[in-house]
């Protein structure tokens, strides 16, 4: 079936993809990440960070909001499994829908301008839900306690079956409760179908009309596209994407607060997105899988495991090493986020794909074409 | 009628506040064309200038005075404050008037922090993307806010205002209401009259200096100042110092407002932004006046009668108000065509 079909380098990198997904639990565990709950976020960001990078790395037009349609996403599932039932099913197709239909109406109004109007209208829109969910429509969203689940939920097509258990429900598959290994596990088949769904984008003719946007909007408007409903639909499909995002956070713990939808959290998709390489397929997951693995495993340094990894340090200086090192583990990670942060804008502005391709340069023969990413000039400074 | 002008004054200090960092993002993008996301943490640091003068004019000695026995019987020990064992009674006003006084400490040390912030990196950045430029700053500005946390700590350090201006003003009398009808705490007024005085010495200093001029002119159109032989690029630098000091002064004069946190930079800065595009990216008196134009309608859009008729009214209004003046005046209130499109 030719909707099936990919180019047979895209079939390769997706049969790698999905091995590298798959055996995630092997790979992670020489740095200390093999624990359940940090996978299943290294797979659900990178379904957010794939999406947003439908939306910036092709079209170019850069929101600075899409955390709201994740906290739309969360929303929507966790009313699902309180109102409907816990099986997670329904849960994302609903989040989907609803997170969908939330940002054809933003974009539909923020796409009228561009540039960084765009971002500016983007921002004020999720601004404004992530204050409406904190206030008014606490009877929506539970406000500052966060909406989760209780006993009294109706839950009425799961009643209808069975007996109310004594304690709280968990998300379930079709009956397999979703816990540990199995959660990540169903993350991990999404994030899969996620990436194969982005590879279609990007190889398809919509893909190539998004890129026209990117490269020069004035002419493709000239020759006859109105390119406004292309971005539009870029904007709805990265908006979904996010909404299954917030769903599968859902999934892992049925609770959904405001803090999701604040615009640092729609700061860190950008820098995920940067990190790994704009525009890139892959680029977007390692960018995920890095911040997050920063915010686990460095916050949870301490002193003590930093005074004997520097054991090797004579006495004098030893103290001194831990103290400065300290600055920026556990509470201050986010100082070496930003450091990194800065150090890839300034050295490497593609991000963690454009050095391997350019390590990839240095290996290819002189005379065969290089990649065109590799060809772009870095601007004197 | 007194309710509306007291909402009026109430929007009046924030709305300065907003002004004079959306003066200072301005005058940044207008003359090296650069979208700064750290304009917040320059605020943020203004205001632990603040603390830090305070820290420093507060320093004790301890001397024991073995003679004396305290009630839990171990010596009495005497701190002094050293500005008071140098100065006498002086030291204790120095004291009381530390938020003030620290602008004369903020302003060397902002422009220095300015400068060294333009030399060291974003020189770098004026020919790359806006996107890159709004990456490389808010990563400066993760960098400089965790500083300030691994110094200062993650609580909220509160300021004293000056004794002699923590009451309020009885704005009502001056204008001819009754006694009472209308009063405002005296700080938030001189908050008020401190930023006009800063946007007024801004404007003057572009309006009517030589140096103001040439900023002009390279705002302008910058090659053709460079080619009549003008070094631009180290007046910008210079402007860059400028914006940082008027960030900074602002965030001095608004500890005792709201005690500075390591964190207040972003926030400002978000609503700054949506200011600046208000205002029209690139024109100095839109973000003066959309700074204003905000801070009033916030301060108005939390008035209980306004909240009852449209819940949550006053969480949104800033947010709202943008989106509504970008969809119909595409480039804010006094943009300019062809700034940052496309």
């Amino acid at each position: 079936m030719a909707l099936f079909q990919l180019s047979r380098r895209d079939a390769l990198i997706f049969a790698l993809f999905a091995l590298v997904v798959i055996t995630m639990p092997v790979w992670t565990a020489p740095f200390g990440a093999n624990y359940s709950g940090l996978m299943q976020k290294f797979a659900i960001y990178a379904i957010f960070a794939i999406g947003f990078n439908v939306l910036f790395g092709l079209t170019g037009y850069l929101s600075f909001g899409h955390a709201a349609f994740l906290g739309v996403g969360s929303y929507t599932a966790v009313w699902s499994f309180k109102l409907l039932t816990m099986d997670v099913i329904p849960a994302i197709v609903f989040a989907i829908i609803v997170s969908g239909l939330f940002a054809l109406a933003i974009g539909y109004l923020s796409l009228r301008r561009s540039g960084i109007y765009f971002s500016i209208l983007t921002l004020a829109f999720a601004q404004m839900s992530y204050n409406l969910a904190y206030s008014v429509l606490t009877p929506i969203t539970n406000g500052e306690t966060s909406l989760q689940l209780t006993l009294k939920d109706p839950r009425i097509i799961d009643l209808a079956f069975g007996e109310r258990g004594a304690g709280l429900p968990t998300a379930s598959l079709f009956g397999n409760t979703l816990i540990g290994l199995e959660g990540f596990y169903f993350c991990a088949v999404v994030l899969i179908l996620a990436f194969f769904l982005a590879q279609k984008i990007f190889a398809s003719p919509f893909g190539m009309m998004l890129r026209a946007i990117k490269s020069n909007q004035t002419r493709m408007s000239y020759t006859g596209f109105n390119t406004r409903p292309y971005a539009l639909t870029a904007f709805v499909i990265s908006g979904m994407y996010a909404g299954l995002a917030g769903a599968l956070l859902a999934v892992t713990d049925p609770l959904a607060g405001a803090e999701r939808m604040q615009w640092t959290a729609s700061g860190e998709v950008v820098l995920m997105t940067i990190l790994g390489g704009v525009g890139t397929l892959i680029g977007p997951v390692i960018g995920a899988w890095l911040i997050k693995y920063f915010e686990n495993i460095f916050s949870s340094f301490n002193e003590g495991i930093l005074s004997r990894f520097f054991g090797f340090v004579a006495e004098p200086a030893h103290d001194t090493v831990v103290a400065i090192a300290s600055k920026f583990v556990g509470e201050g990670w986010q100082l070496t986020l930003g450091l990194l942060f800065v150090l890839v804008v300034v050295f490497l502005p593609g991000g963690i794909m454009e050095g391997v391709r350019r390590i990839a340069a240095l290996f290819r023969r002189p005379g065969t074409p290089a990649t065109p990413g590799a060809m772009r000039t870095q601007p004197a400074e | 009628m007194d309710a509306i002008l007291a909402q009026l004054l109430n929007g009046l200090d924030k709305g300065g506040a907003y002004a004079l960092i959306a003066l200072g993002l301005t005058l940044v993008f207008g003359t090296l064309g650069v979208v700064n996301f750290a304009h917040g943490a320059l605020f943020m640091l203004g205001a632990f200038c603040a603390v830090t003068f305070r820290y420093l004019i507060t320093l004790e000695t301890i001397t024991i005075d073995e003679t004396q026995v305290t009630a839990w019987g171990t010596p009495l020990e005497i701190r002094t404050p050293l500005a008071q064992s140098w100065f006498g009674d002086w030291g204790a006003v120095l004291i009381d008037w530390s938020v003030p006084l620290s602008i004369l400490f903020a302003i060397p040390v902002m422009l220095i922090i300015g400068i060294a912030m333009e030399r060291g990196l974003i020189k770098h950045f004026y020919k790359r993307p806006h996107a890159e430029q709004i990456l490389v700053t808010f990563g400066l500005a993760i960098v400089l806010q965790e500083i300030v946390k691994a110094i200062y700590g993650p609580n909220p350090i509160s300021q004293a205002m000056p004794s002699a201006l923590r009451g309020a003003a009885d704005v009502g009398v001056w204008i001819g209401l009754a006694q009472g009808a209308v009063t405002y705490p005296l700080w938030r007024l001189v908050y008020f009259l401190f930023s006009i005085g800063v946007i007024g010495a801004v404007f003057a200093f572009l309006r009517f200096t030589t140096f103001g001029m040439v900023v002009r002119a390279g705002m302008a159109d910058r090659e053709t100042v460079g080619l009549l032989g003008i070094n631009i690029d180290r007046r910008f630098t210079i402007m860059f110092g400028l914006a940082a000091v008027v960030a900074g002064m602002a965030g001095v004069m608004y500890t005792p407002l709201l005690p500075p946190n390591y964190h207040q930079g972003m926030d400002f800065l978000v609503l700054s932004f949506v200011v600046v595009v208000v205002g029209g990216m690139g024109s100095l008196p839109g973000a003066v006046a959309a700074g204003f134009l905000l801070g009033i309608l916030q301060s108005f859009a939390s008035m209980t009668q306004i909240k009852s008729i449209f819940p949550g009214i006053d969480q949104i209004i800033i947010y709202l108000t943008a989106v509504v003046i970008l969809l119909v005046l595409p480039r804010g209130l006094f943009g300019r065509r062809g700034v940052m499109e496309g």
